[in-house]
This record gives C-alpha cells, sequence and structure tokens, in this order.
C-alpha cells in the first residue's frame, strides 16, 4: 500500500528459487499441512486440488505444457502471442468477455508465459469457482484467433517488448547474455520472442501452434482454496471432459552442446551505469544424474546472495564495496539444464571487471574452502521459515504445484524440498562448487554503457497552454 | 528480470503476462465476507497501534510506519530516505553483518522502505517466542538505537548515487519525476524520495541525526500488527519496540497542495524507442468525502485493467500501448491523479490523443449505468480476495492506522461503494477533474 517507487533496490533477498514448501518436519509449529488431491480425466487432463480453508476464496490455474523453450526459430515469441490471443474471443463468448465475466463476478484474472509453461488463471470469491472453469475450458478448444484481433494484439506485444526490453539496457544485456550461453538449446531465445519475429508473425503460426498444444493431455489444472476437492473434481468433468484427447506432439531434446571455454558478450547501448552477469551451465532436478547436486547448488546461491547476511552483500556491497547491488539466480525446476546466474553492478568507482574479479575470488573461496556449518544453517533456517511464510498465498501454493508439474516432475517434491536440502554437507557445496563453477562453462555479459545524458538534456523543452 | 527475489523466480524470470494489473491492488471491500476486527490503542507515550488476531498460520506480521517520509526533506531531498536506509546499518552494539546475520538465523524477514509521507520497517517473524522475542529485540534495536556510522553513510549515500544514475536510464522513471514537479510545484511532495545528485551529494551524517531524532519519535509512530498471538502479547510487543524511543512530538500537518491553473506540456528527449505519456494533477487525500465516487469513477476510467475505457480505447480497439491505466493514489495530501501509458514513438500523438479524448468524454458525460453497475459488481464481488492472506489485511490496516481512516473502513466499504450513483460521479469529476489544466510530460525519442 505504498503508492511511490521505492528507489533503492536493497536487494534484501529472502529466500532462494521457486522453493517449495512442505514438510513442516523442523519447524516447531502447529500446522498441519493441508492435503493434496489429484486426479485425471479420461482425456488426460490432470486435475490437482489443494485445499486451504483460511479464506473464503479460491484460485485455478490451468498450465499448458508449452512456453518459449518449445519454439523453434523463426516463430519466437509465439507462445506469449497466444497467450494474448486466449483472450480474444472464442465461437461462444467475444473478444474480451472472458475478462469481462470474470471482472463481473469479482474476480481477477491473467496469464503468464514461460521459459517452459503458459499458465492461465483467476482468483475469485469460492462460490464463483464453476464460471472460472466453464470459460477456460471453452477457451481451450474454441479460440477463434480472428485476423483483425491478432493484427492489433501482436502491436500490443510488440509494445509490450519495447517496455520491457529495448528501452531497458539491463534487460538487453539479460537477453544477450542467454543467447550467448545457450547456443542449441531453446533456452537460447527470449520468452517475449525477437522482435523480428513478432513482426513476421503470422496468424497461421498462432493458429498451428493452439492446434498443437491446447490439449486436455497436455494440461494440469490446479485449484487452491476454500473448495472440496470431491467437488473440484466433479465441476473439472463437467466442464472439461467432453473435450476430447489429441495427438501432441514429441518435442526434441535440444540438449545444449557441452560448452568448450569461456565466452564473452559486450552490449553498448546508452545507458548510465555498468551491469555485469556471469551464468554457469548446472544441472537443475529434472536432468542432474546425482539427486542432490541441484539441492546442493540452491544451498550455494543462498550462501553467496541468498539474503542481507549472504556473502556478497556482507563483503562486496558493505565490507569492500566493490558493488553497489549483487544478485545470484539459480531455479532447479526449469525442463531442461540452466544456468547458476551470478549478476551485479559495480559501485562508485569500480568497473565490472573488477567486480568480476571479485565474484572469481568469492567462487574460488567456496571451492577451496569448506563453507561453516552456521553459514549453511543460517540459509536452512530462513528456508525452513518460508516454507511457512509461504503458506500465507495460495496463489504462490499453486504456482509450485503448477510449476513442477508442468516440467515432467512431480509435486510431491515440494513434500521432500526441506529434507533434501537438510541433508546436504559443506563437502557437498565444495563438491558443486567444483564440478560446475568452471571458467570452460561460463558466459559473461557486460553491458558497456553510451552516453545518454548529453542527448537528454539538449533536447529538453517546455511549453504552456497546451491542452 | 534477473532481480534477487528469486522467491519469485517464476515470475522474474518467467514472466511476461497478459497485463500488469494483477500487480497493482488498491483499497476496497464489500460487506457479505467478515472483515477483520481491528483493535485500536494508543500507548501513554504517544504510539497508535493497530492490531488484527489471525490465528490459522503461526506468522507474525509488524509494521513500523514514522510520519518522516519525503514531504519533510525540507531543503535536503533525499534526506528521510538515506535516513531510514541507515538504521538497520548499526544498531546498539550491533553492526550491519550482525543485525543481518541474527535476523536470519531466526528465519525473520526484515525490510524497510521510504516513501513520500511514510518511512516503513517491515518484519515478518513465525510467532514462536523463540524466533519472535529475539527478533523483536533486534527490531527494537534498530529502531531506537541506531548509531549512523560513517562508513555506512558513505556507503549508502555512494548507493543512493548509483540509485539515481539507474533512473536516467529509464524513460519511466524521468517520466515520474518530471510529472510529479509539474503538478506539485514548490509543495514538498514534488520531489522524488530519492533526491537529486546534488542534494544527495550535500548530505551530512548529522543531518540525519537530526532528522532521526526529530520524526523517530513515540508520538510520531503507527505501529500495525497482524497474526498470531494475543491481544496481551501484541501490547508488551509495542512496549519491548519502542520503549526507548523518545516522546518527541507529532510531525506538523503538511501544507495543502494547488491544482495548476494552467496547462503545461514538458518534452524530454530519450533515446528509446518508446515515449512515456504520463498526464495528471493533484488528485485526492486520505479520507476525502469524495474518495468513493472517484474510487468508483475511475474503476471505469481507466483503474480497472482491461475493461476500463481507457485501455479499451488504447490497447484494446488501437494496439497503442501495454499498459494504460489512471489511477488516484490518495496520501496525507491530495496525491496524483495520474493517466499513463507507454507507445513506440512514432504514434506518440495519436496515443495521447486517443488518451485526451477518453479522459474529456468521461469527465462531461461520465459513465453509463451498465459501466456503473458492472464496476460495482467487480468491486464489491472481489471482497474476499482483498482480506484472504496476511500480507493484504497488513496492507489496508497499515494505511487505515497511519492516515486514520474509520476502524470499520472495511466493514462499510461495500456499503460506500454501492451507494455511489452516476450522478455523483459526474458531478465529482466535474468538480474535481480538470482537464484543460492537466500537465503533460513526454519523455521520449522523436522517430
Amino acid at each position: 500500500m505504498h503508492f511511490m517507487r521505492k528507489i533503492i533496490q536493497k536487494n534484501r533477498l529472502l529466500c532462494l528459487t521457486i522453493k517449495i514448501l512442505a514438510a513442516l518436519l523442523l519447524v516447531i509449529s502447529p500446522i498441519t499441512q493441508a492435503q493434496v488431491h489429484e486426479f485425471k480425466l479420461d482425456n488426460g487432463l490432470k486435475v490437482i486440488v489443494k485445499e486451504d480453508h483460511r479464506a473464503p476464496v479460491v484460485v485455478s490455474q490451468i498450465w499448458y505444457k508449452v512456453g518459449s523453450s518449445y519454439e523453434h526459430s523463426g516463430i519466437t515469441g509465439v507462445s506469449h502471442v497466444l497467450e494474448h490471443m486466449m483472450f480474444k474471443g472464442t465461437q461462444k463468448y467475444g473478444a474480451g468477455e472472458f475478462s469481462r465475466i470474470i471482472a463481473e463476478n469479482g474476480g481477477r484474472e491473467n496469464a503468464f508465459t514461460g521459459q517452459d509453461y503458459t499458465a492461465y488463471f483467476q482468483q475469485l470469491e469460492k462460490s464463483r469457482l464453476a464460471t472460472a472453469l466453464e470459460l477456460e475450458a471453452d477457451r481451450m478448444r474454441g479460440l477463434l484467433l480472428q485476423p483483425e484481433e491478432f493484427a492489433k494484439e501482436v502491436k500490443v506485444v510488440m509494445e509490450e517488448r519495447r517496455m520491457r526490453t529495448e528501452d531497458n539496457p539491463r534487460s538487453l544485456t539479460y537477453e544477450q547474455f542467454k543467447a550467448t550461453a545457450f547456443v542449441n538449446s531453446p533456452y537460447h531465445n527470449p520468452i517475449i520472442g525477437w522482435m523480428e519475429d513478432l513482426k513476421s508473425m503470422h496468424i497461421d503460426d498462432l493458429r498451428k501452434w493452439y492446434d498443437a498444444w491446447y490439449s486436455p493431455n497436455n494440461a494440469t489444472l490446479v485449484v487452491v482454496g476454500d473448495v472440496n476437492a470431491s467437488e473440484v473434481f466433479d465441476l473439472a468433468k463437467k466442464y472439461f471432459g467432453p473435450i476430447k484427447k489429441r495427438p501432441v506432439p514429441i518435442l526434441k531434446p535440444q540438449r545444449e552442446i557441452t560448452q568448450k571455454g569461456l565466452r564473452r558478450v559486450n552490449v553498448r547501448v546508452p545507458a548510465e551505469l555498468p551491469y555485469i552477469i556471469m551464468g554457469y551451465k548446472v544441472p537443475v532436478v529434472a536432468t542432474t544424474k546425482q539427486a542432490w547436486e541441484p539441492y546442493a547448488l540452491e544451498l550455494l546461491a543462498g550462501v553467496l546472495d541468498g539474503s542481507n547476511s549472504g556473502r556478497f552483500e556482507k563483503t562486496l556491497i558493505r565490507g569492500k564495496q566493490i558493488a553497489a547491488s549483487t544478485s545470484i539466480s539459480y531455479g532447479p525446476y526449469s525442463r531442461i539444464t540452466d544456468m547458476f546466474v551470478v549478476s551485479g553492478t559495480p559501485a562508485q568507482g569500480n568497473s565490472p571487471e573488477k567486480l568480476e574479479k571479485s565474484f572469481l575470488t568469492q567462487i574460488k573461496d567456496v571451492q577451496t574452502n569448506l563453507i561453516p556449518i552456521e553459514e549453511l544453517d543460517r540459509v536452512r533456517a530462513q528456508l525452513r521459515a518460508s516454507k511457512i511464510y509461504e503458506r500465507d498465498s495460495i496463489f504462490y501454493q499453486a504456482m509450485q504445484i503448477g510449476t513442477l508439474e508442468t516440467v515432467g516432475l512431480r509435486w510431491t517434491l515440494m513434500d521432500e524440498y526441506l529434507d533434501q536440502i537438510q541433508k546436504i554437507t559443506p563437502q557437498q557445496l565444495k563438491q558443486v562448487a567444483n564440478k560446475y563453477l568452471l571458467e570452460d562453462a561460463l558466459t559473461i555479459a557486460v553491458l558497456d554503457p553510451l552516453p545518454l545524458s548529453n542527448v537528454a538534456q539538449a533536447n529538453t523543452e517546455d511549453g504552456d497552454n497546451v491542452k | 528480470m534477473l532481480n534477487n527475489l528469486i522467491y519469485l523466480s517464476a515470475f522474474t524470470k518467467v514472466v511476461v503476462m497478459k497485463s500488469l494489473v494483477f500487480l497493482i491492488l488498491s483499497l476496497v471491500a464489500t460487506g457479505v465476507i467478515a472483515s477483520p476486527t481491528i483493535q485500536h490503542w494508543e500507548t501513554k507515550r504517544g504510539v497508535r497501534v493497530f492490531f488484527v488476531a489471525t490465528s490459522e498460520l503461526p506468522i507474525v506480521d509488524i509494521q513500523v510506519v514514522f510520519d518522516a517520509g519525503a514531504a519533510r526533506d525540507g531543503n535536503h531531498p533525499g534526506l528521510a530516505l538515506l535516513t531510514n536506509a541507515l538504521l538497520p546499518e548499526g544498531a546498539g552494539k550491533l553492526n550491519a553483518d550482525a543485525i543481518a546475520e541474527k535476523l536470519d538465523d531466526l528465519g525473520a524477514k526484515f525490510n524497510n522502505s521510504s516513501h513520500r509521507d511514510m518511512s516503513v520497517y517491515n518484519i515478518r517473524s513465525l510467532s514462536n517466542p523463540e524466533q519472535l522475542n529475539p527478533a523483536i529485540d533486534i527490531l527494537a534495536t534498530i529502531l531506537s538505537q541506531p548509531n549512523f556510522p560513517d562508513a555506512a553513510f558513505d556507503r549508502e549515500k555512494n548507493r543512493m548515487l548509483i540509485g539515481l544514475q539507474a533512473k536516467k536510464q529509464s524513460p519511466g522513471a524521468i517520466a515520474e519525476e518530471s510529472f510529479f514537479k509539474a503538478i506539485y510545484g514548490n509543495h514538498p511532495y514534488s520531489n522524488m524520495p530519492s533526491g537529486n545528485e546534488n542534494s544527495v551529494k550535500s548530505l551530512t551524517r548529522q543531518n540525519l541525526v537530526d532528522f532521526y531524532n526529530k520524526y523517530y519519535v513515540a508520538k510520531n509512530t503507527v505501529i500495525s500488527i497482524v497474526g498470531d498471538l494475543s491481544r496481551s502479547k501484541a501490547e508488551s510487543l509495542v512496549k519491548q519496540l519502542t520503549g526507548k524511543l523518545k516522546n518527541g512530538q507529532r510531525a506538523d500537518d503538511l501544507p495543502q497542495t494547488n491544482t495548476p491553473d494552467h496547462a503545461s506540456l514538458k518534452k524530454v528527449n530519450h533515446p528509446s524507442t518508446q515515449s512515456h505519456i504520463l498526464v495528471g494533477q493533484p488528485g485526492i487525500k486520505r479520507g476525502d468525502p469524495d474518495y468513493f465516487t472517484l474510487y468508483v469513477g475511475n474503476h471505469i476510467l481507466g483503474g480497472s485493467g482491461l475493461n476500463s475505457r481507457l485501455s479499451n480505447e488504447v490497447r484494446e480497439k488501437r494496439g497503442l500501448s501495454y499498459s494504460t491505466r489512471s489511477t488516484f493514489s490518495p496520501m496525507r495530501v491530495q496525491g496524483p491523479f495520474q493517466i499513463g501509458l507507454q507507445t513506440q514513438n512514432s504514434t506518440t500523438d495519436e496515443a495521447l490523443s486517443v488518451l485526451r479524448a477518453t479522459l474529456d468524454e468521461f469527465v462531461s458525460k461520465g459513465p453509463t449505468q451498465k459501466e456503473l453497475d458492472a464496476a460495482k459488481k467487480n468491486i464489491t464481488g472481489g471482497f474476499a480476495l482483498r482480506i484472504s492472506s496476511n500480507k493484504k489485511i497488513m496492507g489496508y490496516v497499515s494505511v487505515i492506522g497511519f492516515y486514520g481512516l474509520p476502524l470499520d473502513y472495511l466493514d462499510t466499504f461495500n456499503k460506500h461503494v454501492q451507494s455511489v450513483s452516476l450522478e455523483q460521479i459526474k458531478e465529482a469529476f466535474k468538480r474535481r477533474i480538470f482537464p484543460e489544466k492537466m500537465a503533460t510530460v513526454i519523455v521520449g525519442g522523436t522517430s
């Protein structure tokens, strides 16, 4: 409820990654974990319901196994454009009707597209769930995809890309970073697509995409809230049951080729501040040969930059004052091999080169020395508390279930998370640091600012009495 | 994209959404669903406390707000923000590292922020006394015994300067700064909480100490607590938190704002592919008698995402912008009424004229009965969603507390919304909103 934008990004991070909640074994608390109910319709639609009776509300999410990592070159961004078009009318309901009906029911709705999924959601007072399911089932197969609607909406998406990426020097750098790090993996492409591909996108590309991937047997319905599981199953059967199962394309594995040495890319655009991103190829839960490794990487990210007490904050921001801000990103629940990404803005009077060296020194340290158990336990304490805090959001609980199911894992992994984290030793952290944080698997992108301030100031004009 | 909130990595990495609207919440409610009971008391030393007991989760959220935002900066823009930032950088016998480590050991989540009206400190802890009590101790030390260490002062000042540089590469941030200057003139709201380069450079440690001594005092403090604890525990917690604060005085009333008496246009060239457009004027304050009327009206004009008139005209019909909205941000005194969009440079004129035509039409003719009915259904039917988590309840309670709104604000919200009529909206917009006197800011390129 604060109205003005917070200016200083403090990077006070709180927990790591998409964490999944949990067993609470180690937490002294009276909570009992709500039970998750699962079943499958004859047409292959998976339905997962988690009852949470804390407030008389419900969130409904449908997750399709399709996203930017399913796209081939030339049509990048098609999953996301299709997501926009899903609000543009079916044989039964006209353009915008979906949103209007949900609004009239006091609901909120939206959708999001990722590398590995496309998801649609509604949040409603609990008695309105049937309305959401009926509309969602209707657009699973009944989408019109009219050319005139597409012509406008693809322009909206191009504006979205301009806002998020073209005019944001860091986003541009991140995009180049991903494209450099991944050669043949589909993670090479941005989720929103390359502008060139958006410009040449055709309504037929969307039609093919919709027909290929939007089927009950390629989707998971997740419902969390003040509902009765068997009643939700009945509703799901009523609305989604009549939809026919369809063949779904088989994805090529597109495993990333082994990187054979350090890669660098410079991004020179008008900007004020330099910025550096460094990423190492690492396994994720879905691809790892050693089940424990992703959890060790998760903890390593926490030790280095999981919160205010993390090593980067303590040493690089507060101690040596080499960085103004730092960040680590590692998500163990990608569909295919992903990256362990370190990034930061140099503090005043420091160069990206110096920050790079400092990051590497920090990494060298965890490769050479065992991390003290207190540091590890501090991260674990935060993760355990986070599992409880997460329960304050039914939306987030649904996100966790949907993400896991859609990247080919089981939602039950949520319940194993804390156990897995608890088992990791300081030796294992050192092991993963030495196995994966290697120069030959590293990609570095640097934002190299071109001047913009003289341009901006010279051309300022004022005018009065203009309406 | 790559921010540190990896917690939401599903959102940060991922997410390209249909619209941004989902992320924007506003202050509203309905009647059928029972609202949380807000208990209120004032301590002997003048701390105002607002408390909601919730027992479903073993969590306690505490928000401490001082009336010490940027509106109190005076001749030192950036002073309030830097003061806010320095408290957890060393307090009592604890240095910044010790504070961070202790809070993390407890699994507590701490964050602070500073805005025009408020200086805010939040903590979320497990409700178990083994975690909660030491977390409160640390927060109490941060709030009442800050040391303002020289090294941390220099560092945070430098980081503020970096923050100012970062804003220069964002056309949206430049537009916002120009917009506040344009609509607030000499009013304290005209400055950004982040200050400007000259003012931040000139700040001294003593400025911060003086500011702290004046505003971080019991009488100027509002505490909101939501969570799994008893009233008596909440009372003792407040004592623990504020026992060492000086009594002090409440901050003075802020000056009223003036609506500009003529329109203005400011263009700032920026090497961006889009132009960011903001149009508006000072709007309403918290507790404004026209609040509900203008709120419901604005819901129809541009406050309800893709279903609003503005979005329909600019985005749905013409594909000119990803995000278009109008917003009232009620504050201690008149916060901004703002309409914004971004569009590729070549369609700036077209988008601006659509924006203006939509606004003019709405102010002169008002909404239709059908639109009003739909808006009321949306606002009142969604009440349960507004209070469905501790975090959301805290959002309401802290605003009710800080701005002195009635304690039955949530209970009566629906009634107020339902009672708004077509005529009232039309009349209030004509009386309060002046398209012919608005400021327009355009930041972007020429082609």
